[in-house]
């Protein structure tokens, strides 16, 4: 639980995003997060974020997948209650095929959107703050986290240089919490203006 | 603006009208908001009704066992299984638009993606109904699973095709309903920042799971689109493919046929494109989304309606002619004496699905047809009743009459409770489908947000100046280097 300072500004155009972007991290400033109401593509490279290795995850997961319905099949009728069908082997591996392919993919699917979610730390009652909440409808909301040195009046001009829109200085919690939208009561103490 | 933003004139627009990104989410957002309609509560409530209706049959059939249903010594599976493959079959559509076009980066499948993943869902729902009731002691259904038991253990047979077909349709339904829902969260989220009631700010709140928008959540979900659609791909295939299965691995002339795999996914898509249609034209037109479903996917829709559905005529024409080629007096009597016989007891049936799949849907060669809003809509409904057609030929005809003339069956037609069963799947499919654009966003306005500057129609327009400079001049004036 950690309350920490930042200044947002607000952009509703992806042309004046990416350039006020690349200007804002040159200049040395730590970029939060940008909250943004759809994917934009190549916003993460410009922010300088690396690739997700989501896919590697989902490929661990479907080979799990293919052995276990591989070893489970071969164990239950070849070693544990092997059935003569008419006389065929008992390791009948084409016939096996489509039940391994079904797990391979359930697994995978299963195992990457669990894991998705478990680093975008999404799950039911699970609550965060906001910056603004039109960054889910229209706006394009960059949030640049504040540390000592930051001055804040000329954070805020020069966001306001690059073309954002109603900068301000907002305190917020970065984790997440147990809670409901339809209530504000949080479980940890607001501490507004001590803390950076 | 990036490179990849530009998109040739020759392409019509995917939305309609002079849209910014807070008007796309007022409108999609509109009916959710707003109180339901007389409409609405009409349709909810002839479908429950049905599903009750429903609900009453299966309760008769589980009371008095399966021989509440007509079916005899040599009609095993009727109605039910051919209610089962028809369901399932229509729920392919979804997963091909929603994964196979989003790998092929086809932009219209947006707005008509949620709508159709929804239906592939529920579709599913009705389709699992018909082998699990048709066990007649359901309360063994669990049976099918491979779990440690005190009867050996005595596993299921993993070579057999029905069990395939278990795992198959518990996987589809899994993956599809993951597939969906993780594209549904960013839209609930929106719904969540917007509501002004208490219950909705929890029901949103509960169902957006989180959802911040985080540039870094992007780019995973992205991704995750990207694999679950690249499972999905092989894995819709693979559902209709293990659906014929029941029937081709088995030695019954009729159904012991090579193309079937191929044949039914095309006829799959064929059926579920078809219940897109009737779906989304009411849709579209109840819910005031005309601009974001416009005549041009309807027009492109019916263009895959006119593909699969030729398809599943050569499919037709090849058994025909392989029926002829084998010499095998089985598939000739199967095939010729039985099914292309109008004089035969189901002659009816093979001519009713041969006009409604093969002969009515060429009138989508005329382009002024594929863009009529009734034409579509009747040919919607004319294509579900071939494929209803195709699946009950192939389920009834083959097997009616055995090998043995001594062993024929009379003649199958379904008691009230088989026909109750089938409207209560019906009932289950709407009120879900109800409930669902109730509550829901129909459209993923997320997604259409993302082509919005591609392929809306206002911005479009101001491309069009855009055509007549050189490509290096266009280069330098609006790419920009993703920051590399």
């Amino acid at each position: 639980m950690a309350v920490k300072k930042f200044i947002t500004g607000c952009f509703d155009d992806e042309a004046v995003l990416f350039p006020a972007v690349k200007q804002v991290r040159r200049k040395g400033y730590k970029i939060h997060d940008i909250f943004t109401p759809f994917p934009i593509h190549g916003l993460d490279k410009a922010m300088g974020l690396r690739d997700t290795s989501l896919h590697v995850a989902g490929f661990i997961y479907g080979i799990t997948g293919t052995a276990t319905a591989l070893g489970f099949i071969t164990w239950a009728l070849t070693y544990d209650w092997p059935i003569n069908f008419g006389g065929k082997p008992f390791f009948s591996l084409p016939a096996w095929i489509p039940i391994t392919f079904e797990l391979t993919v359930l697994f995978s699917a299963v195992g990457m959107v669990w894991t998705f979610c478990w680093l975008c730390q999404l799950a039911p009652f699970v609550k965060k703050d906001h910056f603004n909440p039109r960054s889910t409808d229209d706006l394009f909301v960059m949030a640049l986290e504040c540390t000592d040195k930051t001055s804040e009046a000329e954070s805020i001009s020069f966001l306001q240089s690059l073309g954002a829109k109603d900068v301000q200085v907002q305190h917020k919690e970065t984790e997440w919490w147990w809670g409901r939208y339809d209530k504000d009561r949080k479980v940890f103490e607001q501490k507004d203006e001590k803390v950076h | 603006m990036s490179l990849l933003r530009y998109e040739s004139q020759v392409r019509p627009p995917l939305v309609v009208g002079d849209k910014d990104y807070h008007q796309v989410t007022e409108d999609v957002c509109r009916p959710v908001e707003a109180r339901p309609t007389k409409l609405w509560w009409i349709g909810f409530i002839i479908s429950v009704l049905l599903l009750c209706f429903g609900i009453f049959s299966v309760y008769r059939e589980v009371t008095y066992g399966v021989g509440q249903w007509n079916l005899n010594r040599t009609n095993g599976w009727g109605w039910d299984i051919t209610n089962f493959v028809w369901w399932i079959g229509i729920g392919h559509a979804g997963t091909l638009i929603s994964a196979i076009l989003l790998l092929f980066r086809q932009g219209w499948r947006t707005g008509v993606n949620r709508a159709a993943e929804a239906m592939t869902i529920f579709a599913v729902m009705c389709a699992g109904q018909f082998p699990i009731w048709h066990m007649g002691r359901v309360w063994d259904a669990f049976f099918v699973l491979p779990y440690p038991n005190t009867r050996g253990p005595l596993w299921p047979n993993f070579n057999s095709a029905l069990l395939w077909d278990v795992f198959a349709i518990s996987t589809y339904f899994t993956v599809s309903v993951l597939f969906w829902y993780s594209g549904l969260i960013p839209d609930v989220a929106t719904l969540r920042d917007r509501a002004k009631k208490k219950w909705r700010k929890l029901f949103y709140g509960i169902t957006a799971v989180g959802w911040t928008g985080s540039t870094k959540h992007w780019q995973r979900l992205e991704a995750l689109a990207l694999v679950l659609a690249g499972l999905s791909t092989p894995l819709v295939l693979s559902v209709h493919t293990i659906v014929s299965f029941d029937f081709a691995t088995s030695v019954v002339p009729g159904w012991h046929t090579t193309i079937f795999p191929p044949y039914f996914v095309a006829g799959a898509v064929f059926s579920g494109f078809a219940m897109v249609q009737t779906l989304l034209l009411v849709t579209r037109k109840v819910l005031n989304l005309e601009e974001y479903i416009t005549i041009e996917h309807i027009d492109v829709m019916n263009k895959i309606i006119l593909l699969t559905g030729s398809i599943v005529g050569i499919a037709y024409l090849t058994e025909l002619f392989v029926a002829w080629y084998s010499a095998n007096p089985y598939e000739n009597f199967a095939f010729w004496d039985t099914r292309a016989n109008l004089n035969s007891p189901y002659g009816w049936a093979y001519y009713c699905m041969m006009s409604c799949n093969v002969l009515f849907p060429q009138i989508f060669w005329i382009r002024k047809m594929r863009r009529n809003l009734l034409v579509t809509f009747f040919m919607s409904v004319i294509v579900n009743i071939g494929m209803w057609f195709e699946r009950f030929v192939i389920i009834v005809t083959s097997v009616h009459r055995d090998y043995l003339p001594s062993a024929w069956g009379p003649y199958y037609s379904p008691t009230i409770w088989e026909v109750g069963f089938y409207l209560g799947t019906f009932g289950l499919f709407f009120t879900c489908y109800f409930l669902f654009v109730k509550f829901f966003p129909v459209v993923a306005f997320a997604e259409i947000k993302h082509i919005l500057k591609k392929s809306g129609e206002s911005y479009k327009n101001n491309m069009a100046e855009l055509e007549h400079e050189s490509m290096e001049d266009f280069a330098n004036i609006h790419g920009h280097d993703h920051g590399a």
